[in-house]
């Protein structure tokens, strides 16, 4: 497989990837620490056409980017947690009206304002439920320079496959960090695109929201003779207003099982030194990095551990988590928050003795901080 | 030979749930005949609501719609006209939905001059969600949030359009639809940020406690509310005090769009134009 080396940061590796995966159009607004997410696609959209703006708040970066969905483009908003906040009513809204864009959260210290610059991974459990209401989010977590790049990749893909908003975590360490990524070629990239599936028949033949209890709407582009209609509300095959009874119960349950009931096609993890590992670590995004650092120490002094590392953090890996923690009684999750994928893995593992090494002070957790903890068990 | 409203209504979704009288209807109607003069094919049209009464708007209409969430009609209006400059973009809203809750992207919208029309059917109160006060309801009336009257100053639409940069901004009620249809198609026809502004009547919400219980009467309140702008700008301070101009308040077709200016950027970023500095804008600040 050929590669690229390119040198760059993980925001702007994940700008750069959405344009490579076919995205057209940009809505954000600033915020720390993915502003570069902005900056660097603001300069590449109107190169190739598309179009980036910064709209006058967060919300509505996410609402011109869900438009610009609906019109047909391939669309992806930025922000931190914060702004996750504020964009949330109109995640559910891409949730409920089946709306494919991609949303970029490079996370800082909670809640409210915070740590601005500072790291954290406390937006896990934001990212699994941001909006009210059923639903299953599909979230991805970069664990490495180059999967800034090919994670917003695939989320592009998988927002089109399930047709609603998809989640890449980055967190403050990993977007600002810079450095060589080997990339696959602009080539690969673009011969992986899946674009979201087209109605090709006659109009009058035409119900968007007509399909299969596992499956996602067929939303074509406006603007091609395919009139419907788009609402956060309950809504029948042609997605106007209902309050009928089972139509109502379907279209919830839908959104649901066309996640649940294709989870293969979502689930992404690494394992690291798992083959003969003694004792496990689950970490993700920048965190999987120290924990690597750490297993190669702590293999030196004959400690066997390895990594589990999920890419995809929801849905969870949790069947393979499951298959681990059958087998490895010391567990350990590491991660920049106070449990919150921790709580998953006592879930998955259905065990409540899994060990957590937390850290909520915007401070990354070193490689020797891991290495003592695992010491410890 | 009578209209044919068939062709624009979904009439599968007939009849609307707006209440017997209540004028939105009528805007709807006067909106149809619009772009039906205008001769723009149905598929070239997306017409965007928000919540309230008005958010059931674009259900009945034969385009291409969205029900979006509350106050957020230009903010997903923009997403689509940018990702397809060419296409009639219509955002419809109520007061509360356009002034309160969505204030910032109106006046955003506005700022940026992008070429839609927001029609903002003003009927000074919370309609859908019985009675509250909005930022247009007149001072010193009953609403179920100020049943002791409300204190709240209003806002005028068309002045804080104005202000906010709109390069047309027009006024009118629905007690003549000919002379709104009029108006529709200027807005529509308008490049730029359009603001029309219609005023219609909520006697069962507005009304009910405010001497206007029927449609009749609460239209009445509105006719004796507004005045022809060209009478209202003869007229001293004090006999404006209580009144609003309808017609055409604004209209400036020099005024640079967004999507011509951001075609603009394009152009620079492909490296076919410089970059654009301050020397390109007349008025800069």
């Amino acid at each position: 497989m050929a590669t690229r080396e390119v040198i760059s940061t993980g925001n702007q590796l994940a700008a750069i990837a959405a344009v490579d995966a076919g995205c057209k159009f940009f809505g954000g607004y600033p915020i720390t620490p993915s502003s570069e997410v902005m900056h660097e696609i603001s300069d590449l959209l109107p190169k190739i056409g598309g179009t980036a703006i910064q709209m006058e708040d967060e919300i509505a970066g996410i609402c011109a980017t869900i438009g610009a969905a609906m019109a047909g483009d391939r669309a992806l908003t930025a922000t931190s947690g914060p702004g996750v906040s504020l964009k949330a009513e109109n995640l559910g809204l891409a949730q409920m009206a089946e709306v494919p864009l991609v949303l970029v959260n490079v996370m800082r210290g909670g809640p409210s304002t915070g740590l601005p610059t500072r790291v954290s991974q406390g937006d896990i459990l934001q990212s699994k439920n941001p909006s009210h209401g059923d639903y299953k989010s599909i979230t991805l977590c970069a664990g490495s320079l180059a999967e800034c790049y090919t994670e917003t990749v695939r989320a592009f893909n998988l927002a089109d496959r399930f047709m609603q908003p998809v989640i890449v975590l980055l967190d403050e360490t990993i977007g600002h960090m810079h450095g060589k990524a080997d990339l696959p070629t602009i080539e690969e990239v673009q011969a992986g695109i899946v674009p979201r599936k087209k109605f090709e028949g006659p109009a009058e033949e035409y119900f968007p929201y007509e399909c299969g209890p596992t499956e996602p709407a067929v939303l074509n582009p406006m603007f091609e003779g395919y009139r419907y209609h788009f609402t956060g509300l309950h809504h029948d095959k042609n997605g106007f207003p209902t309050e009928e009874i089972e139509t109502c119960r379907k279209l919830i349950q839908r959104l649901e099982d066309k996640v649940a009931m294709h989870e293969d096609e979502v689930e992404s993890y690494e394992e690291f030194m798992m083959d003969d590992a003694e004792i496990m670590i689950v970490a993700y995004g920048s965190v999987s990095l120290a924990a690597k650092e750490s297993i190669r120490h702590l293999r030196k002094d004959g400690i066997k551990a390895g990594l589990f590392r999920p890419i995809t953090i929801w849905p969870s890996p949790a069947e393979k988590i499951k298959e681990y923690t059958d087998k490895i009684e010391k567990v350990l999750v590491v991660e920049l928050n106070i449990g919150q994928f921790h709580s998953e893995v006592q879930r998955a593992a259905s065990r409540l003795d899994i060990e957590g090494l937390f850290k909520v002070n915007g401070r990354p957790i070193s490689p020797y901080e891991i290495v003592n903890k695992v010491k410890e068990l | 030979m009578a209209f044919n409203y068939d062709k624009y209504l979904r009439l599968e979704k007939m009849p609307t749930l707006w209440c017997w009288g209540c004028g939105d209807g009528v805007i709807l109607k006067a909106f149809v005949r619009a772009i039906e003069k205008m001769g723009i094919n149905q598929n070239d049209v997306c017409v965007v609501s928000g919540i309230g009464c008005s958010g059931r708007f674009s259900s009945y209409v034969d385009f291409n719609t969205i029900h979006t969430t509350h106050g957020r009609t230009v903010a997903y209006a923009t997403g689509v006209k940018l990702a397809r400059p060419d296409k009639l973009v219509i955002c419809v809203a109520g007061d509360g939905d356009a002034l309160a809750i969505g204030g910032n992207h109106t006046i955003h919208g506005c700022r940026r001059n992008i070429d839609m029309t927001m029609i903002i059917i003003n009927n000074f109160i919370y309609g859908l969600t019985n009675s509250q006060t909005s930022p247009t309801t007149p001072k010193g009336m009953w609403t179920v949030s100020q049943k002791a009257g409300n204190i709240d100053p209003t806002f005028d639409t068309c002045d804080l359009a104005i202000a906010s940069g709109a390069s047309f901004v027009a006024r009118e009620s629905m007690l003549d639809p000919k002379k709104l249809e009029k108006a529709l198609i200027k807005a529509m026809e308008h490049k730029g940020f359009s603001m029309m502004e219609v005023l219609s009547n909520c006697h069962i919400n507005l009304g009910r406690k405010n001497k206007m219980v029927s449609a009749m009467e609460n239209l009445e309140w509105i006719d004796s509310i507004t005045v022809p702008k060209k009478k209202y700008d003869a007229m001293t301070p004090e006999e404006q005090l209580n009144l609003l101009p309808t017609g055409i308040i604004k209209q400036d077709t020099e005024a640079d769009e967004y999507c011509d200016m951001y075609a603009e950027i394009q152009k620079a970023q492909q490296g076919l134009r410089k970059p654009i500095s301050q020397d390109d804008f007349a008025k800069k600040i």
